[in-house]
């Protein structure tokens, strides 16, 4: 059931492909403009926290959609077919794999570009991967949210920031490490609070969204 | 008159020996603290009671879920409102205690940010509140924002802060202020203060629940 849920996001993604297009020209615009202005950055610091906010919009930019294009028709027919739970498993899977594909081409780009700075590559990687899935865990919930409420983009920014930030701001920390070239040993402590964030937050989710579906 | 219950005047007794006895009785000499340790009576008995009063907010957020009463919403949005003022109260004694002892009013610090961004949570959550105007639906959807936001501030304030590094008291391997007070006379007032705190907020609730529920009477009429 999940991977039929999941095979239809993709393939509605793929129908209306100026979602994705615009998702990709965002990043490959901002990558191009970040080039523009700082034509290279040495500074690892500046580098890896440019790298994350770009990441951070792009993936607020993909995932705030995800509860507001079913139109209210195709949403009542869910609502008498599906479990509530598997809304909201398919959505999550299906943004993270999209983060994932979008975090990746971002990360080509920026290197290309900008710079290419990364002395630990397997744990930017890793970031890169936790980072992309948790983008999508905590954004898929907020935007299911932010769609019951009235000003949609707005509200998905304001409800999403205190969640977010404890989580990028550790993010940030372990790419840090990873650019740094950091052993990967005093990296995986961090890596497992960012993973215990994105359990806590799915469990949630899995918990809360029949409450939040039923209308 | 007869509306006075025997908790109410605990609480203005304990309050007010919190504030008295807080400020004159001894305290243990330390360097670098000398008296801010005072601030044990107030700083952490506040962020004590607000983590109490958010509790019961976050049990009505429950409670409305699985039963859908109207009374559950009121006292849910009331209490992270009474919630907030004492998380306000204790950021603003605790930037006064850092002021004497870090030597500044802010640092960057795990405990800190966790506690600025539980407060972030909580105004989302208002403004969440406000952007719905079908009570129901705000109800719903505010209950389940306020049992993330109570989640993630067991979190941000209670688990990350011990994990990573902190200049906290009590975090990251500090040691919190139970350890300086030898002879025990710190715990005569300190958990007295915590009740007497929390017994207030409850006393504005229900001044708040009740207010609220009279006002929803009259436009209903």
């Amino acid at each position: 059931m999940i991977l039929f849920l999941i095979q239809k996001e993709i393939r509605l993604e793929w129908r209306n492909k100026y979602a994705l297009g615009g998702i990709l020209l965002y990043v490959i615009a901002t990558v191009y403009t970040a080039y523009l202005s700082f034509k290279n950055i040495i500074h690892p610091a500046t580098w890896n926290a440019l790298f994350w906010i770009i990441m951070l919009f792009a993936a607020i930019n993909a995932i705030s959609k995800s509860f507001v294009q079913d139109s209210n028709g195709r949403q009542l027919y869910y609502y008498t077919m599906l479990k509530p739970q598997h809304v909201i498993i398919s959505k999550m899977l299906y943004n993270a794999i999209l983060m994932i594909f979008i975090s990746m081409l971002c990360f080509t780009f920026y290197a290309i570009f900008i710079n290419y700075l990364v002395q630990n590559l397997f744990i930017f990687i890793l970031c890169l991967i936790i980072g992309s899935i948790g983008f999508s865990v905590i954004l898929t919930m907020i935007s299911a949210i932010a769609a019951k409420t009235n000003g949609n983009f707005g509200m998905m920014a304001i409800l999403s920031f205190p969640m977010l930030m404890p989580f990028l701001i550790t993010l940030i920390k372990v790419s840090k490490f990873a650019v740094d070239g950091i052993d990967n040993s005093i990296c995986y402590p961090y890596l497992l609070v960012l993973i215990l964030i994105n359990i806590v937050v799915a469990g949630l989710s899995y918990i809360l969204f029949p409450y939040l579906w039923q209308d | 008159m007869n509306n006075i219950r025997w908790w109410k005047i605990a609480a203005v007794v304990l309050v007010f020996y919190t504030i008295i006895a807080g400020f004159l009785m001894p305290v243990p000499a330390l360097p670098i603290l000398h008296e801010s340790i005072r601030n044990l009576y107030f700083h952490v008995t506040m962020w004590f009671a607000m983590v109490i009063i958010l509790t019961v907010s976050v049990t009505h957020g429950i409670k409305f879920l699985s039963k859908g009463q109207r009374y559950n919403d009121i006292v849910s949005a009331e209490a992270a409102h009474v919630g907030i003022l004492l998380g306000v109260l204790g950021t603003i004694t605790g930037s006064l205690w850092a002021n004497n002892t870090w030597g500044a009013w802010w640092v960057n610090d795990p405990k800190l940010n966790g506690a600025a961004i539980s407060l972030l949570f909580y105004f989302a959550y208002f403004i969440l509140r406000s952007s719905i105007p079908d009570n129901e639906k705000k109800a719903r959807v505010s209950a389940i924002y306020n049992i993330f936001a109570y989640t993630m501030m067991l979190v941000f304030i209670g688990v990350l802060p011990r994990m990573t590094d902190s200049l906290h008291p009590g975090n990251g391997g500090n040691p919190g202020f139970g350890g300086y007070d030898l002879d025990g006379t710190m715990k005569l007032i300190f958990y007295p203060a915590i009740i007497g705190w929390s017994l207030l907020a409850v006393w504005i609730l229900s001044i708040r629940v009740g207010f609220k529920v009279l006002t929803e009477k009259i436009e209903n009429n």
